[in-house]
């Protein structure tokens, strides 16, 4: 009795003094929340960056719907999300954005031996399909322009996000663009799909679409690689075909005038240019305007920073796209204008 | 010399006990009177919570927030129909695996079995009840589902599809993940609750009642049917309503499973939803207090619908107990 009650004081000790060097451990941390779609790529730049500087970030991808309400209930240093707020969204919870990297929405497909890449679709036969207008893989449509490819005569199961997410804002913002039959389910984070089955996060579409024969889903990129996911090449607005590719998502960003767009707002898709990738997306960090806690803000730009400057390689092998010089500066330009302690001095 | 202890330890008891009525009964009175008290509270601010949450939905929708069957976050619509019936629907399936087959193991554990075996049996059944639902979930979309789509779909769609009125229930393309799969997952997972319950009370029936029956006569099942049945009539109930609670409430499993999708849709292979499945997908996104408050209006209908189908339970319960008295 006696021995078992000295061992449970030795092991309380030991579980206080194990919480205690956690708490001092998460004291120097900063915590994010938000966006599924680039969670690879800020998962990694974090190990990299714990590596270097002893700094941890934990970042949770609830998705981007969950970033802007953490990010606004305050529970979190910075919220990510990939589909941007307007101006006046952000004046009202007196937030910043800034984009953080680029990336590319692909669709994949499930079709016993089809390979990635071998498969192509215009945006047109993307949103008629999600539509549920076209429900066989070996529609007219579709046939016509994968000649060469063995196309089944069974139905085609789309496959979509359950939760609200920034890749379906993106998606669905790209689908409306091409289609105007898409004006009545609309463009948002979630939507009421005419058809389909819901997997939750970029994880659970690539999981539905990798179980599913007959599949098509949308997820990012970095997804379908990861997950080896046969994704399909597009028909761009120029009418030419593109793969998902470093080159083509910078092709579509090369368009992108950030200097005019007011607080960062800018969508990336459908954009014109013979390689423009038409799903391209870039995604976004918030933060604060007024900083309570301006060493933690400060943590929080720093490993940004570091990002920026460090973390391009790391993005690129991902298959994402780390943003232009010129967009970081004004990007670091709008930090020390905008981003201040409670008495007004600048956070950087 | 030899009275003494003993008149020593007489009074010892006598004070003890003493003190004992005095304060010992009437703290252990309020103490077990807060608990009860506790519970009621905390039902109670469950229910305001609930309601004050979904105020905002309830508000702009009225009553018809039940039977409404749109789920658009763009234009804020918001109806709970297709959730609620998914969840009825997928609850029903689950009963109709689960209780045949739980009162066939129970039946076969307490009055077939070898003994030498039916300790065995009887814990990897229980073990069955140990296994985390998430895991439950992803067996059913890795294993179940290619299995579904593969060789069982397509055999329930040719041989059912075209039959008159239940052949719509099995139409449509095969797709393996959809209400049909779920209501199958919540069944293996109700099952072990209501086995070890059924068995518990099928045991509790007296060994004479058993041998008297044989000793009249009577055949396996007759013994079954007309003595240990009517005998523990309660449990059984009750060993089935808890499996319905279960059902209803499941999350993870049959967020894994059921496919996510708001359509209604005759066909039992369609995807569909549940109010559990619904909550866990979109709490965290919903941006917007109507969409907010809307999820929390599904979370107060899933509230009532469990109150509902506890009551209707407990009300035939009481039915079937007034008659065997009478009887």
């Amino acid at each position: 009795m006696l021995k078992s009650l000295v061992k449970l004081g030795r092991a309380s000790l030991f579980a206080l003094s194990a919480a205690s060097l956690a708490t001092a451990a998460n004291a120097a941390d900063v915590s994010g929340a938000g966006a599924t779609f680039p969670y690879p790529i800020y998962a990694k730049w974090a190990e990299a960056y714990k590596a270097k500087t002893g700094i941890g970030m934990n970042y949770q991808s609830i998705g981007s719907g969950g970033g802007i309400k953490q990010i606004k209930a305050n529970t979190v240093d910075f919220g990510a999300s990939d589909k941007p707020l307007t101006p006046e969204e952000l004046n009202e919870a007196g937030l910043m954005q800034f984009p953080m990297v680029m990336g590319a929405i692909v669709p994949v497909v499930n079709l016993p031996g089809v390979k990635p890449g071998e498969m192509k679709f215009t945006g047109k036969i993307l949103a008629e399909i999600y539509l549920g207008h076209i429900k066989q893989w070996n529609d007219p449509q579709i046939v016509a322009l994968n000649k060469g490819v063995k196309l089944p005569n069974s139905a085609i199961t789309v496959v979509h996000r359950s939760d609200g997410s920034g890749t379906t804002f993106n998606f669905a913002y790209y689908l409306n663009a091409v289609d105007s039959d898409w004006s009545k389910v609309g463009v948002d984070t979630a939507i009421e799909w005419p058809t389909g089955l819901g997997g939750k996060g970029n994880e659970g579409v690539s999981a539905l679409v990798g179980q599913t024969q007959g599949s098509i889903g949308y997820v990012e990129y970095a997804y379908a690689l990861q997950n080896k996911l046969a994704y399909a090449d597009m028909i761009n607005r120029d009418g030419k075909t593109v793969s998902p590719s470093v080159e083509s998502i910078q092709a579509a960003a090369a368009n992108a005038d950030w200097a005019k767009a007011s607080g960062y707002y800018l969508i990336l898709a459908d954009q014109p240019g013979a390689k423009s990738w038409p799903m391209t997306a870039a995604t976004f960090i918030l933060v604060h305007k007024m900083q309570a806690k301006p060493d933690v803000a400060k943590e929080v730009l720093n490993f940004f920073t570091w990002c920026y400057g460090e973390g391009d390689k790391m993005a690129e092998d991902l298959a994402y796209v780390p943003m232009p010089n010129n967009v970081v500066q004004m990007v670091k330009k709008s930090w020390s204008e905008e981003i201040k302690d409670s008495a007004g001095k600048p956070v950087l | 010399m030899y009275e003494n202890p003993s008149d020593q330890n007489q009074s010892t008891q006598m004070t003890r006990s003493h003190i004992g009525t005095r304060f010992g009964d009437p703290i252990f009175q309020m103490l077990t009177f807060a608990f009860a008290i506790m519970v009621l509270l905390i039902l109670g601010g469950v229910i305001l919570t609930l309601c004050e949450g979904a105020w905002p939905a309830l508000r702009v929708f009225g009553p018809a927030f039940v039977w409404t069957a749109s789920w658009n976050p763009v234009t804020k619509n918001f109806g709970a129909l297709v959730p609620l019936i998914g969840t009825m629907i997928t609850a029903l399936i689950a009963m109709l695996i689960g209780v045949p087959f739980s009162f066939g193991l129970a039946l076969f554990l307490t009055e077939i079995c070898p003994h030498g075996i039916r300790q065995p049996i009887a814990i990897a059944i229980e073990l069955l009840a140990a296994v985390p639902s998430i895991i439950y979930g992803i067996w059913g979309l890795f294993i179940l589902a290619p299995l579904f789509q593969r060789t069982i779909e397509p055999l329930l769609i040719s041989s059912l599809g075209p039959l008159p009125l239940i052949g719509a229930l099995f139409q449509g393309p095969p797709i393996g993940i959809g209400m049909l799969l779920a209501g199958l997952i919540l069944g293996l997972m109700v099952l072990p609750f209501i086995t070890a319950v059924m068995r518990e009370v099928f045991l509790s029936v007296p060994q004479v009642l058993r041998e008297s029956a044989y000793g009249l006569g009577a055949t396996r099942w007759e013994v079954t049917w007309r003595v240990v049945l009517p005998y523990c009539r309660t449990g059984v109930v009750g060993g089935i309503m808890l499996g319905l609670g279960r059902a209803l409430g499941e999350t993870m499993a049959v967020t894994f499973v059921i496919g996510n999708a708001h359509h209604l849709s005759t066909s039992l292979l369609a995807p569909g939803t549940t109010i559990s499945a619904t909550l866990a997908n979109e709490f965290t996104e919903a941006d917007g207090e109507i969409y907010t408050a809307s999820l929390i209006g599904l979370g107060l209908v899933l509230f009532v619908l469990t109150f509902f189908v506890l009551a209707i339970g407990k009300r035939l319960l009481l039915g079937a107990q007034a008659r065997t008295t009478l009887a």
